[in-house]
């Protein structure tokens, strides 16, 4: 029995060190690989703040100022005005849709006719008072 | 072999002797204790011996790997998680929308191992021909005269770095360096300040501030803790283009020597600009002047926001007034004496150009007028002790707490005893001097309801606390009463329709340095606050000898030079603050004509 065990725990000992060996490779091989992603972050990062600078240095106030008058022609732009304040109630309602005009439309002496009105009904209804002496 | 304690042939020998065989034993037993004494000892002996090789080895080990450390490169944990790095080395500045004011950018530096050289004179000539401000003779020299490395340059551009390249030498090498950049130039030159570089070494070099901001605050920026946490100013990039470029033109029309612009929140206490004519531009600041006749106020680097500690003139007259108000002594209607000129003592006090708006003058007027005697005599009512105490509640007394390293050196001017016609100039202005960061810290406080709020130059999140130093009813007189100063006073032109300005003018003469005052040079001030309904912004012009030369006979009081430029400021800024203007509508129920 106890051969055996002995034999067993040899190969169990390769088997551990080659586990180790190869761990070891690959472990390196990942810190490699980390290193070259951190430098390339790092290189990002880098390119990243000089794009910042640049965007800042070419969006600098009186470069734009200047821009703004060499465009003028196209652009027409300048500075802000307390004029330009509005208030809600200055925009428009949308301009409400006619529907496209497919038929005649009946009208008289150019008024749209219209029924029996409120204000007809309640002239009837003096007048027939009236006649009736009230 | 153990030994028995009684032989029995001693003890036989003995007994036959007639000697104790008690004796025997006790023999053979100190030598047993003698034995076992001596082997617990080397035994002792043997784990001490052991222990200290232990720690020996230890020491060793420790001392060791600290010598390596020590001596080694440091080098990032490589295996730790990613994003914890710093990303740079000092913090950026933004404002208060988050565009960049100041941020870094990684350059290279240029050194030298002449050594290695190959054509030290070549080099030395090509060199100067790259960077015209290096000397070939003077470089060639030190490239020859034994030395083993040399410092050639700090930064450099990337086509200069491309040029030297170029030259092929072994003996020149690069090192990398992080620069400040200023992207915007000479705009906020004074807040910022500029940098230099600290302890320098190949690899690296320090960047610390040297001025403004970057040296005020230089623990922040560098502050690893806070690497990637960009510093936010209050200021608006926008707004302080504009109040720049307003304030440049003011001085070129009105041919002054220099002048100073600000705008405060009143509520919160933040500067959301602040100017400072001439300016220079922190990418490259200018040496500081030397020479031991020239006026600090001459350097493009004199803070004037800040550091012009100057007489303010009249725009101390609202103060006199608002605090006789508060101790109800007059309101804006009391009849006060304004008979001119006033003696007092051997000082006989005048009104501007020998005007007399007496004998009697309204307290409302004697601000609309800027009357020189009717404030002298509220100041008198009010006293020299409760007048320097109120000052003091104003913050007149303290350099400004601002965060810039100029600030705490700006010290107001303050005289020493306070005798009654100190009292009597102090409440217009003069014999004592203060910085226009005071006036406009001061004007907040009477803006924004008689609460005293400290400048400051870092973004704010909600209405600063303070001290009240005025009530709520005096602060609002206060400010109508410098709207009448632009609606029917000395400050007219400060009229912007829409934005109801309420300001005070001040015209001080400018003190010689032999004593005295010169007779045309002045500093004019103008210090407001608008909308004057509901005040939300100081705005406070300052310029150093303006004089208007447009009419016959050239004009230096402050309501023809600081006031149309204030003026301006307000019309371009207000609409990017996003103040909407109060529009005078026509009366709705006025019947219009029409036809049938």
């Amino acid at each position: 029995m106890r051969p055996v065990l002995y034999v067993l725990t040899f190969l169990g000992l390769i088997a551990l060190g080659f586990w180790a060996y190869r761990e070891n490779y690959a472990t390196q091989a990942t810190l490699r690989e980390v290193r070259g992603l951190q430098q390339e972050i790092a290189n990002l990062r880098e390119a990243l703040s000089v794009q910042r600078a640049e965007w800042a240095y070419l969006n600098r106030p009186d470069r734009l100022r200047d821009l703004a008058g060499l465009n003028f022609d196209r652009l027409g732009l300048l500075p802000m005005e307390p004029g330009q304040f509005g208030t809600a109630a200055q925009v428009v309602f949308p301009v409400p849709e006619i529907p496209a005009i497919t038929g005649p439309i009946d009208t008289m002496g150019g008024v749209v006719a219209v029924e029996d009105t409120f204000a007809d009904q309640i002239e009837a209804i003096v007048a027939s008072a009236a006649e009736e002496g009230l | 072999m153990r030994t028995p304690l009684r032989p029995l042939a001693r003890i036989l020998q003995a007994r036959a002797e007639g000697a104790n065989p008690d004796l025997i034993e006790r023999e053979n037993l100190n030598h047993r204790h003698q034995a076992m004494q001596e082997r617990t000892h080397s035994r002792a002996a043997a784990r001490l011996g052991l222990m200290s090789a232990c720690f020996a080895a230890f020491f060793v080990l420790i001392g060791v790997r600290m010598g390596h450390l020590a001596a080694s490169e440091p080098v990032e944990p490589v295996a730790s998680a990613p994003g914890a790095e710093i990303v740079a080395q000092r913090a950026d500045i933004v404002d208060r929308n988050g565009r960049i004011l100041a941020t870094n950018m990684t350059t290279h530096a240029l050194y030298a191992h002449p050594a290695d050289m190959v054509d030290p004179k070549g080099t030395a000539q090509a060199l100067a021909a790259i960077f015209p401000d290096l000397d070939a003779a003077a470089l060639e020299r030190r490239f020859t005269d034994g030395r083993r490395f040399v410092w050639i340059r700090k930064v450099m551009s990337p086509e200069q770095m491309q040029k030297v390249h170029e030259i092929g030498d072994p003996g020149l090498l690069f090192g990398p360096r992080e620069m400040r950049l200023y992207p915007n130039g000479t705009l906020l030159a004074h807040v910022l300040g500029g940098y230099s570089f600290g302890a320098e070494g190949v690899h690296s070099a320090e960047v610390i501030g040297t001025a403004g901001i970057e040296k005020a605050m230089d623990a922040r920026l560098r502050d690893p803790a806070q690497g990637g946490e960009p510093l936010q100013l209050s200021i608006d990039l926008t707004v302080q283009a504009t109040v720049e470029e307003v304030l440049q033109a003011g001085i070129s029309a009105l041919n002054a020597k220099g002048g100073a612009a600000i705008i405060m929140d009143v509520n919160t206490g933040e500067i959301l600009a602040m100017a400072s004519a001439p300016t220079f531009d922190p990418n490259d600041r200018p040496v500081p002047l030397v020479s031991k006749d020239a006026e600090p106020s001459d350097s493009p680097l004199f803070n004037r926001a800040v550091q012009g500690v100057y007489e303010l003139g009249s725009t101390f007259k609202i103060f006199a007034v608002a605090q006789a108000m508060e101790l109800g002594l007059v309101n804006p209607d009391t009849m006060v004496d304004a008979n001119a000129p006033m003696i007092w003592g051997k000082h006989r006090i005048k009104e501007f150009e020998g005007h007399n708006y007496g004998p009697l003058l309204a307290v409302r007027d004697v601000i609309a007028k800027s009357s020189n005697v009717g404030t002298a005599h509220i100041a008198l009512m009010i006293g020299g002790l409760r007048q320097q105490a109120f000052l003091k509640s104003m913050g007149f007394f303290e350099p400004t707490p601002l965060e810039l390293v100029e600030a705490p050196g700006a010290k107001p001017l303050i005289p020493k005893k306070w005798p009654d016609i100190v009292t009597i100039t102090t409440s217009y202005g003069h014999g004592m001097s203060a910085s226009p960061m005071h006036l406009a810290a001061a004007y907040a406080a009477i803006g924004n309801g008689g609460i005293y709020v400290k400048p400051t130059l870092l973004k704010q999140t909600g209405p600063a606390k303070g001290t009240r130093v005025l009530s709520e009813k005096v602060a609002e007189d206060s400010v109508e009463m410098m709207r009448g100063v632009v609606t029917r006073g000395t400050a007219s032109l400060a009229e912007v329709p829409g934005y109801e300005v309420a300001g005070k003018t001040g015209t001080a003469d400018k003190p010689k340095r032999t004593g005295g005052y010169y007779k045309d040079k002045v500093i004019n001030t103008f210090a407001s606050v608008y909308p004057a309904s509901d005040p939300r912004y100081v705005v406070l012009v300052t310029l150093d000898e303006p004089v208007d030369t447009t009419g016959p006979k050239p004009k230096r009081t402050a309501g023809w030079t600081s006031v149309p430029v204030a003026a301006e400021i307000i019309r371009r800024t207000a609409p990017i603050l996003g103040i909407r203007p109060k529009v005078e509508l026509p009366d709705q129920t006025t019947l219009t004509a029409a036809g049938n």
